[in-house]
């Protein structure tokens, strides 16, 4: 190897400082806890202070530009059902009653620190910003409502009305107006501070000293603070959650943690199927093969038997051929010599008769 | 080349089965206009809290796991080296190709942009969705299965040439085939793994994924069996003797196989209730079903498979196939229409509009009716004269 | 590789992206090994 030992260790040297900083920053999801980016801003609603006026719904359908809805905002009547967000309806104020009083709470997209949308979608159509809002991409959405069945709180709506261009649609913590420096418009809207954007680590702060403040007027919990993993949106409330339409039952296991199980499991297969599957293949074929080989083997063996066989019956038959031939000589030869007898003697016997009838006639 | 393949059949056409068909074909027709000229809402009952329906629950994955007898049988045939079950492969393919193509039909009804189906693979891979995963695969897949049909059409056309080299490939599609199954069938599974909110705890199970691999294999085990003794019934005429010979061989591997599956199936089923310490919910309504699904519709037909094959009753193992193919659809509607959201109160639970059964039906429909030319009309039940056995 | 990941969420993006690469590398290098592994083997009929 030509190498000088000074480029070598240059060389370990840079590949190690590589490794360490992928390392560093590229940590194995494994057991690694991401903590969200830094400025990540959420919006804190004091349940305890609304008062279900619904101008924050207004404020919503105006700086979206959303079509105006059939009651106006100021018909508190629609309180009387319970609503869910709608096709170009991003945040709905629900009514509870609690004993003799009534207790408003604000729904719309949690923004989540993982979000189950943006896990669940195949065209990349969602995205966490890095200053908190959830954003949907209309412009790659094939419409296959999959973020709709993810969502835990049930908040994406779609458009089933239209045929060319349904979308669906959701809260954007007004991303736009919000890089502008503005307030979403809800918050903005909220005559009793019962919404407050900021820094979602403050909020935490500020809704932990508040509960602190006045334990008798809040559960001991802030919402959002780690259900699903933790959601921008963070509620404080004096009724239960459960009996105002937040499930408790959520755990805090995010939707990217659900299924990195079976995802991780997909490569594996890729890796290792092929292998098992050519593994059985070419046994098979080797079974296939030894089985033709002993089959042949056992071909060979019983035509050569059957050669053996062969062989001794023709010895037998070419011994008993010779033995048949013997005899039949021997017969011949004995027959001729028999037929040699009788001649001789008839010839005696002709001689003897001859020389008879002289010796008479010397007398 | 053939002459008896291309006279259409002298029987007449209008069978009532056919009308049936007939009509089931025209309506089709017309939802299909109502759909891409209305939307969804005119169709559909879906709404924002039930965003699948049918056309997700039945013709997606009730589809995929019935075209599972594809891989399967060519699995069994080519790779186990059973060539026992040989004339049983060219049938199985061409239901998993047509099946599958079909899956990909029915998404043009229900995504809200379906122009726009090539986007997550071509355009932008959402890399984090089970949904982009089922989707890569099942596109791999329809072109696997469209390559391994191709060799019976080039044998009805006469291309020789090409289908020898296809021929050659045998081996790697079925491995790359046997592969991608998995990979999806398993992903059908894990696409609910998202929502254990709304999924019943029940069906819920970090298992997912392996429940519908799994039950894949008798699923498609059964259908080829099913699809069999069908044909046995109305496309005799079109067997040669090699298929017929084998014909009662499939059956009674399959129903072997299907059964000792099913078994299995049953057993880690009740792992998933041990690690989930779910006992108590069986004592529910939803765990009558539950329990009506598995012990009824799996762990009922596994036995009576068993008889059957230990008494060589092929009518028994026959009927049994279809017992275990509604098992499966049972399973898929439990966990895509019944179980999930089964805490939403009943006002806001969905049921399929006549329309979206209409659709189902009408792809259904479209599938007999190319299954019956195609067998009719290509080397499928039978093996092309001019290229017989060369296995 | 030295941008840091905020979420779980951006994290299985990227790493899966990669990791899906790797895949179809896998697909198509193994059966170039295979053919490579039994290139000197006795040629014997197959289908």
């Amino acid at each position: 190897m030509g190498i000088s030992r000074r480029k070598f260790l240059g060389w370990f040297g840079g590949l190690s400082a590589t490794a360490a900083t992928a390392a560093t920053s590229a940590i194995a999801g494994s057991n690694h806890h991401f903590k969200g980016h830094p400025d990540t801003m959420g919006v804190l609603h004091d349940i305890n202070r609304c008062i279900g006026c619904r101008k924050c719904e207004e404020a919503c359908n105006t700086v979206n530009e959303l079509p105006k809805p059939e009651k106006p905002f100021d018909d508190l009547s629609v309180l009387d059902q319970k609503r869910r967000t709608h096709a170009d309806v991003y945040t709905v104020v629900n009514q509870f009653q609690q004993g003799k009083e009534k207790v408003h709470v604000k729904k719309q997209c949690n923004h989540c620190m993982e979000p189950a949308c943006a896990s669940a979608c195949f065209v990349k159509a969602f995205k966490k910003m890095p200053n908190g809002s959830v954003v949907y991409d209309e412009s790659v959405c094939v419409g296959c409502r999959y973020c709709m069945i993810a969502c835990p709180f049930n908040i994406p709506a779609y458009d089933y009305d239209s045929v060319l261009s349904p979308k669906v649609t959701k809260c954007t913590l007004c991303h736009p107006r919000v890089q502008k420096g503005l307030l979403p418009g809800c918050v903005e809207a909220c005559p009793k501070e019962a919404l407050i954007y900021g820094n979602r680590k403050e909020l935490i702060k500020i809704a932990r000293k508040r509960i602190n403040k006045h334990p008798d007027q809040y559960i001991d919990h802030i919402y959002g603070e780690h259900e699903m993993g933790g959601t921008s949106w963070l509620y404080i409330s004096g009724t239960p959650f459960s009996e105002i339409g937040m499930r408790e039952d959520l755990g805090v296991k995010s939707a990217p943690e659900l299924t990195s199980g079976p995802l991780s499991a997909v490569p594996i297969v890729v890796g290792l199927w092929p292998v098992l599957l050519t593994g059985v293949y070419a046994i098979s074929k080797r079974k296939d093969k030894v089985a033709e080989e002993e089959k042949a083997e056992a071909v060979k063996a019983a035509e050569n038997v059957a050669e053996e066989h062969l062989k001794n019956q023709i010895a037998k038959l070419k011994l008993e051929a010779t033995k048949e031939k013997e005899a039949a000589i021997k017969k011949e030869v004995t027959k001729a010599l028999e037929e040699a007898a009788k001649e001789a003697e008839k010839k005696a016997e002709a001689k003897a008769a001859e020389a008879a009838p002289e010796k008479k006639e010397d007398e | 080349m053939m002459e008896r393949t291309s006279r259409i059949s002298l029987r007449p056409m209008m069978t009532p089965f056919n009308v049936m068909l007939g009509i089931i074909l025209a309506i089709g027709c017309v939802l299909t206009v109502l759909r891409f000229t209305g939307g969804l809402s005119v169709v559909t009952n879906l709404d924002d809290n039930n965003p699948w329906g049918i056309w997700i629950g039945f013709d997606l994955l009730c589809g995929v796991a019935l075209a599972a007898g594809g891989y399967t049988t060519s699995a069994a045939c080519y790779i186990f080296g059973l060539k026992r079950y040989h004339s049983a492969v060219r049938p199985a393919i061409l239901t998993a190709f047509l099946g599958y193509a079909l899956v990909v039909f029915a998404l043009h009804y229900d995504v809200g942009r379906p122009w726009r189906l090539p986007f997550p693979i071509f355009w932008q891979q959402g890399t984090t969705s089970l949904l982009f995963e089922v989707g890569l695969c099942v596109f791999l897949y329809l072109t696997v299965l469209f390559i391994e049909f191709t060799p019976a059409a080039f044998e009805w056309l006469g291309f020789s040439k090409l289908r020898e080299k296809i021929l050659k490939l045998t081996i790697l599609l079925t491995i790359f085939g046997v592969v991608l199954s998995t990979l999806h069938q398993s992903s059908l599974g894990a696409l609910y793994t998202i929502v254990p909110s709304k999924l019943h705890p029940l069906w819920y199970s970090g298992y997912l994924p392996v429940y519908f691999f799994i039950s894949s294999m008798f699923a498609g085990l059964s259908m080829v069996i099913f699809e069999g003794s069908l044909a046995h019934k109305y496309l005799h005429h079109k067997m040669d003797e090699t298929h017929l010979r084998e014909s009662e061989g499939v059956v009674l591997g399959f129903g072997k196989a299907a059964s000792f599956i099913m078994a299995g199936y049953v057993a880690i089923k009740v792992i998933g209730l041990a690690v989930d310490n779910s006992w108590h919910y069986l004592f529910t309504g939803y765990g009558a079903w539950f329990l009506l699904e598995l012990i009824g519709f799996v762990a009922l037909p596994s036995f009576v498979y068993a008889i059957g094959v230990r008494e060589k009753n092929i009518r028994l193992i026959q009927r049994t196939a279809l017992w275990s193919v509604l098992g499966i659809v049972l399973n898929r509607f439990n966990i895509s229409l019944i179980a999930f959201n089964w805490q939403l109160p009943t006002s806001e639970r969905y049921f399929p509009s006549w329309m979206e059964i209409g659709v189902s039906l009408f792809i259904v429909a479209i599938g007999i009716v190319v299954y019956r030319f195609i067998t009719a009309n290509m080397p499928i039940l039978y093996e092309h004269p001019d290229y017989r056995s060369e296995h | 590789m030295d941008t840091i990941f905020y979420s779980l969420q951006e994290f299985m993006t990227f790493s899966k992206g990669i990791t899906y690469l790797i895949m179809g590398a896998i697909l198509i290098l193994m059966p170039l090994y295979w053919l490579f592994l039994t290139d000197r083997d006795e040629k014997k009929e197959t289908y």
